[in-house]
């Protein structure tokens, strides 16, 4: 469930920012880099899960997989916590600098 | 356990790598400015090394950042010493460093793949678009 939800994440940041690009000024590559460098992890930790339970895997207990659905949830809202700081740190179109510059 | 460390410590490398990249591209500068006087079409497409090396650390960062907040989320990442409960015994740290040699491995070397593709794709659109300017 956490890589479902991580791999849509990723998909929708991947759509958003190929609508803007080449440019890239609300900064969203870092959100997609975050995504899916996650996805691809959990993808791999999926493979090995599957391989060591196969008969499980797919059949998950509703408590874990409530579980799992919040933890997917967090993971997408850190992302975004991350890229926030990214983009208020960058400040790609000095929003900061002319508030200071007025000032 | 700690699979995450992995891409993690790869992440590091990286970064270092790129900056190491970065400060040769920078040395370089006059070099390709001048070229591109004479060639600016063929410049203008080519994406530099370092560039293509952030996103390899963006991937490995981004991604070993979300599975530390997982580890955390299960328990396996605590605020006291030895920080991960599976290194607290020694039976308990040899299934974390089997696991960090498998699962660990194995999503530094998928992220790397994809990136590799990446570069590769990339690789080729920049000689499709300097292509034509050559033939000019």
């Amino acid at each position: 469930m956490t890589l479902l939800v991580t791999v849509f994440a990723a998909i929708i940041c991947t759509v958003l920012w190929y609508k803007k690009a080449p440019q890239d000024e609300m900064k969203l590559s870092t959100l997609c880099f975050l995504y899916w460098g996650a996805s691809l992890m959990w993808f791999v930790d999926a493979i090995y899960e599957f391989a060591a339970e196969p008969a499980s895997f797919f059949t998950p207990v509703p408590a874990d997989l409530l579980n799992d659905l919040f933890l997917g949830l967090s993971v997408v809202a850190l992302g975004l916590i991350v890229w926030l700081i990214v983009l208020l740190v960058k400040d790609p179109r000095g929003v900061f600098k002319a508030m200071l510059q007025k000032k | 356990m700690a699979c995450f460390l992995v891409s993690a410590a790869e992440a590091a490398i990286v970064t270092v790598t790129t900056q190491i990249v970065l400060a040769h591209e920078n040395k370089l500068l006059p070099k390709y400015r001048r070229e591109a006087e004479e060639t600016s079409e063929q410049h203008a497409a080519k994406i530099p090394f370092s560039h293509k090396l952030r996103w390899l650390s963006n991937l490995l960062w981004g991604g070993s950042l979300q599975l530390a907040f997982e580890h955390v989320w299960h328990g396996e990442i605590v605020p006291w010493t030895p920080f991960l409960t599976a290194a607290a015994t020694p039976a308990e740290a040899t299934i974390m460093l089997h696991e960090m040699s498998t699962v660990g491995v194995g999503m530094a070397l998928l992220v790397t793949a994809v990136w590799g593709a990446m570069v590769l794709v990339s690789s080729s659109l920049e000689k499709k678009t300097t292509l034509p300017a050559l033939a000019e």
